[in-house]
């Protein structure tokens, strides 16, 4: 498929590059969560998102800070994708005062309006009607603006997930609707939970608008993305995608678990070796010279970046304890 | 009933103030919507929402599919972006499909993100009763949601109230639960034309006495209401304090009462195990235990599904002649005439809340 856009974006190196260093960015800041997890400073479940980088870069690629992101219990990478304050999370993950719910929602319950990222929760199905009511209300306020709503496979079985594109469609609503389908709820494979036929095939029958393509390759993504979002924003109702990806780690906690025996054989291996970011990097390198230094550079810059913000958060205040009965009510 | 024997004020029914009350509300709030499976219908909700979307339009009073969970989500979303929601449900037996939404967002939100953004909805909700209504169309599960810290809920017994609390509740920017008891929409009373705020956090002593106080909400404030008036014929005088809200509940108001009358009775408009009433007599006992004479009485409805029979249900629900007798005897007084039990007497079928209803539903 030509298409204007990629075109010149494959030839904007700088664009490769800042798309890179996003991959990149949340892959170590994942990591980092995971090497340290074990501090016991980080004291709430953590849901990293390694292997699944390129979903949530892709599709903010297309978004402003105007538009809003709702999300679910795997959301580092939306949060950060859309622009979210790497501080002030880790501060969160530290249950600190400075944390961007002062501590009140942990890995969990992310947020940061000041970039559009409204909300994760880890009821899975609890946020997807959220997103297409922030919807719904941008169109009746006249506000020129998208909702993007993350969510899993897993999360397509949940009811709420139908009404709500029900309602997305039966309004034509300007919502996206992003499956990133990695294959497991938890330790059960999508095969032993749904039946055999697409996902997007029921999306569609929803009368949805829907689009699909390989979830570890960003350029794909943000290929997919960007028609269909500008068809959302061009007042054509709402779009769904499903992006394949894999989750390389086990499902909540810092540690792999391929030992458990739940993934095929040299499943997980299959899918490191079509590793989003490295998959990039092939393509960058590729095109001409091998950039080490500029690849190291970023590295470094993250790293440096990364280390300043769990100061931050270890150095940062605990809540107050005469605050816990505050904001029950607004 | 209270308050209205003053003949030139104006008299509204329940709904009719319940109607009057979201229109004010719309009409002073452009981003307010309503929402809500047969709100613009013929029936309109029991003519609560009865001409809205002919006024406001359908960018602003919208009928819903049947996704009660998943709109209650939408509706949500819709708040936290800023739009003022009133979603309406014919019974109240339907939200139990939205409970996630209710309890794990609503209700949260604005706690969990550090009082960051809130959710501006009012959630209406109808008990039934009576007419064979049945095991899933006449619940009050009232007290599942006053168990949930972050929701507001209130249970208004008056028209007066109905109106000022529908607006309140409206210009609230919490998550309010607003349960009506379907036998209210008749009744009428005195009801200001102008706009205005009822409380939604304070209780209010609708009765004065000396004898007793009964703490009732809902229908049963009425039902109690009609007892106290029988009762004074055999010389016991009964305060009664309407609750009006069971989250929170107004603590300050029952103590008065209480350190007044030195007795209590609880009439619960639901359940007995897991109650309101439970949670009344707890905060009297835990606080005021001195101001008691006697042990508090609860008066009830017993730990079983609501049966569809008439024959059964008659016997099922506590009326007037009910609370009465069982508070002459809490009080050990003995009528030996009956004087009370023969005013309260209800004469023709009990199934239905007035003679003039003509069933079903």
């Amino acid at each position: 498929m030509t298409n204007r856009y990629q075109k010149l974006l494959l030839e904007a190196e700088t664009e490769l590059f800042s798309i890179y260093t996003q991959l990149l960015r949340i892959r170590r800041i994942e990591e980092a969560i995971a090497k340290r997890y074990s501090e016991w400073e980080m004291r709430c479940p953590v849901h990293l998102g390694i292997g699944q980088e390129a979903i949530p870069v892709g599709v903010s690629m297309h978004l402003t800070k105007n538009d809003h992101v709702y999300s679910n219990h795997r959301s580092h990478g939306h949060y950060f994708a859309k622009g979210g304050n790497l501080k002030k999370m880790i501060a969160e993950l530290y249950g600190k005062e400075t944390g961007c719910c002062g501590g009140r929602g942990g890995s969990m319950h992310l947020i940061d309006l000041e970039v559009g990222f409204m909300g994760s929760t880890p009821i899975v199905g609890g946020t997807v009607p959220l997103a297409v009511g922030d919807a719904w209300s941008a169109v009746l306020k006249g506000e020129k603006r998208i909702s993007v709503i993350y969510f899993g496979d897993g999360c397509f079985e949940e009811g709420v997930v139908h009404e709500a594109m029900n309602f997305a469609v039966l309004h034509k609503l300007p919502v996206i609707f992003v499956c990133e389908n990695n294959g497991y709820s938890v330790f059960t494979q999508l095969n032993e939970r749904q039946a055999t036929r697409k996902i997007i095939n029921i999306a569609e029958a929803h009368g949805m608008q829907t689009h699909s393509a390989d979830g570890n390759d960003v350029l794909e993504v943000m290929e997919v993305s960007y028609n269909a979002i500008k068809r959302a924003r061009d007042g054509n109702g709402p779009q769904f995608f499903e992006f394949k990806t894999y989750r390389w780690l086990e499902h909540c906690g810092p540690d792999e678990d391929d030992h458990l025996n739940y993934r095929p054989q040299g499943e997980l291996s299959t899918w490191k070796d079509r590793c989003p970011v490295e998959k990039l990097k092939k393509h960058i390198v590729r095109k001409d010279t091998n950039y080490e230094e500029q690849f190291q550079l970023i590295e470094k810059d993250i790293n440096i970046e990364i280390d300043e913000a769990f100061e931050f958060a270890k150095n940062s205040k605990s809540p107050q304890i005469d605050q816990l009965g505050k904001y029950i009510y607004a | 009933m209270h308050k209205s024997h003053d003949k030139n004020l104006r008299k509204l029914t329940f709904a009719e103030a319940i109607r009057e009350g979201i229109d004010q509300a719309m009409m002073d709030n452009s981003d307010l919507i309503v929402i809500g499976e047969g709100v613009p219908d013929p029936k309109s909700i029991f003519l609560t929402t009865k001409g809205l979307q002919e006024k406001y339009g359908s960018n602003r009073v919208f009928d819903m599919p049947l996704s009660e969970n998943g709109m209650t989500g939408v509706c949500i979303g819709a708040a936290l972006n800023g739009t003022s929601v009133l979603m309406i449900h014919q019974r109240i037996d339907f939200v139990m499909l939205a409970m996630d939404q209710i309890i794990n967002n609503a209700a949260k939100w604005h706690y969990m993100f550090n009082g960051q953004s809130s959710v501006p909805i009012v959630i209406r909700m109808i008990v039934g009763r009576g007419w064979g209504q049945g095991p899933q169309h006449s619940q009050n599960l009232q007290a599942l949601f006053a168990h949930i810290p972050g929701l507001k809920v209130v249970t208004p017994a008056t028209a007066k109230d109905a109106k000022g609390m529908m607006i309140a509740a409206l210009k609230d920017k919490n998550p309010v639960i607003f349960i009506e008891h379907r036998w209210l929409h008749h009744i009428e009373d005195a009801v200001p034309e102008k706009t205005y705020s009822s409380s939604l956090d304070k209780a209010q002593v609708l009765r004065e006495g000396s004898d007793v106080t009964i703490v009732a909400n809902s229908l049963m404030t009425i039902e109690s209401m009609k007892a106290a008036g029988a009762l004074s014929k055999v010389g016991v005088y009964v305060e009664i304090v309407d609750l009006r809200s069971i989250k929170p509940i107004d603590s300050d108001t029952i103590l008065k009462s209480v350190s007044k009358t030195r007795n209590l009775v609880v009439v619960d408009s639901s359940w007995k195990t897991g109650s309101i009433s439970g949670e009344i007599v707890s905060l009297v006992v835990e606080t005021g235990f001195d101001l008691l004479d006697r042990a508090p009485l609860r008066i009830a409805l017993s730990d079983h599904v609501v049966p569809t029979s008439h024959y059964l249900a008659d016997e099922y629900y506590k009326d007037a002649q009910y609370i009465s007798s069982q508070v002459l005897d809490f009080l050990s007084i003995v009528d030996s005439t009956n004087v009370v039990g023969k005013q309260l007497e209800i004469h023709g079928p009990k199934d239905v809340p007035n003679k003039e209803f003509h069933g079903p539903f």
